[in-house]
């Protein structure tokens, strides 16, 4: 067995770096896709709303892991020289997209329809109804379930390790087989986690809580 | 471009495949069954007198809840055998499973039971029903149809949550994939493949679920 020194605690701060910047690429590319997903979804067009409804259908049917394989192996194919990091993070991006346009499509329809007919009784165009009306509402409605998508988001980037991405978990893995003390660096990586994305469940359950109350 | 794709490998395998698919429904379906079980005692556990043991029961979930299912599942796999305890692979996947759909199982069927409300079942008596007749159709039923829709998503979900499995070797059917693709170097038509298999499987269980509601709790509520 080996210690687990500053060596081996610098490695997995590393992976962390990774991890983060991972979770952070895939909710900001997932959220402008995501809005666009969840905007095509609520549209008038039948065609958009079949072709939405479809590609979320097919990210939430599927596991992350086999997206991951996919993309992964599938941007290798289209001959553009890619490394891992731009295929994991085109991936979490297209995953990130179609759960968050799904849950925004949720917000955009709970905006109370008055709203809609107010604004175009106010004469508004599409998009001043939406960016100015509909959607800061739904943004607030969506709050709570956006937060648990990041933690989830958070979570899955741990799925990189098994494509061979070395973040917090590969790391883990790495030192593990290095020191062969897998329940102490195990437990630490779990704890990393767990500091980050406790903060945010609890927010996000707070949130909610105090959302419900103001609507009763 | 100049690559073709060359399924006809990947479906020269297709016996693996549906044994793989089996494997990943037996899984699923061991590890939903675990899950309901720690589910329900939590739930039980949760109500006791005990500080501690409320206690203990909200860490477990917080725990489970917020760290990833891969750091879960290697955590119990290498400290099952430092406890004694010497498992097939996925038998430990299962046990690793169970627990995590355990914790989400146990938040799901305690806001079921505190849906009910305690003049329905002030009602129940009053009308002469027995304790029993009380627990069936006051408690039980409505407190099901209440977590009915999310306790199945979640359970679709542990489903897809079974590819993790591949990484201690379990068998199902990602491992059956990845043994394929080493064999054939076909890598894209492989996880493409299976990527569809996992989506006729969860459309069959959302399928299933959906019958299965419509047959039980059609009734009305007001």
């Amino acid at each position: 067995m080996g210690p687990i020194g500053e060596n081996e605690f610098f490695f997995l701060m590393q992976g962390l770096k990774w991890t983060v910047l991972l979770a952070i690429v895939g909710f900001i590319g997932g959220g402008i896709f995501g809005i666009l997903i969840a905007l095509l979804r609520t549209s008038k067009t039948k065609v958009a709303r079949t072709i939405t409804a479809g590609y979320i259908g097919v990210f939430q049917g599927t596991p992350l892991l086999m997206q991951l394989f996919v993309v992964y192996y599938g941007v290798a194919l289209l001959g553009i020289e890619v490394n891992a990091w731009i295929a994991v993070a085109i991936a979490f991006t297209l995953h990130a997209s179609a759960f968050l346009g799904e849950i925004w499509r949720g917000s955009i329809e709970a905006v109370p329809k008055g709203q809609t007919e107010a604004a175009n009784a106010l004469g508004l165009h599409y998009v001043s109804r939406m960016k100015d009306v509909i959607l800061p509402q739904a943004l607030k409605i969506s709050m709570p379930a956006t937060i648990g998508f990041l933690v989830q988001l958070i979570k899955g980037t741990s799925l990189a390790a098994i494509v061979g991405f070395i973040e917090l978990t590969r790391a883990g893995q790495i030192i593990s087989n290095q020191t062969y003390r897998p329940l102490l660096v195990f437990g630490i990586v779990g704890a990393i986690y767990f500091i980050i994305c406790w903060p945010l469940s609890h927010a996000g359950s707070g949130l909610e809580k105090r959302m419900a109350k103001a609507a009763r | 471009m100049t690559y073709t794709f060359d399924f006809g490998a990947v479906l020269d395998r297709a016996p693996e495949l549906l044994w793989g698919s089996l494997g990943t429904l037996g899984l699923a379906l061991a590890g939903m069954l675990l899950a309901l079980v720690i589910g329900i005692l939590g739930v039980v556990a949760r109500t006791s007198k005990s500080e501690i043991t409320r206690t203990l029961v909200i860490a477990f979930v917080e725990v489970v809840r917020n760290t990833p299912f891969l750091v879960q599942i290697f955590f119990i796999y290498f400290a099952l055998p430092l406890m004694g305890i010497r498992l097939n692979p996925t038998v430990t996947a299962v046990i690793a499973l169970g627990i995590n759909g355990g914790a989400y199982a146990i938040e799901i069927i305690r806001g079921g039971v505190e849906s009910v409300s305690r003049g329905q079942i002030e009602a129940g008596f009053a009308l002469g029903l027995h304790k029993a007749d009380v627990f069936r159709l006051i408690v039980l039923k409505p407190a099901l149809r209440a977590i009915y829709p999310s306790l199945t998503s979640q359970f679709i979900m542990l489903t897809l949550t079974t590819s993790v499995c591949t990484s201690i070797a379990a068998y199902e059917l990602t491992s059956a994939a990845q043994r394929i693709e080493s064999d054939t170097f076909r890598s894209f038509e492989v996880y493409f493949t299976v990527t569809a298999i996992y989506l006729v499987i969860s459309t069959l269980m959302m399928g299933l679920f959906a019958l299965i509601s419509r047959h039980y709790f059609n009734y009305p509520t007001r």
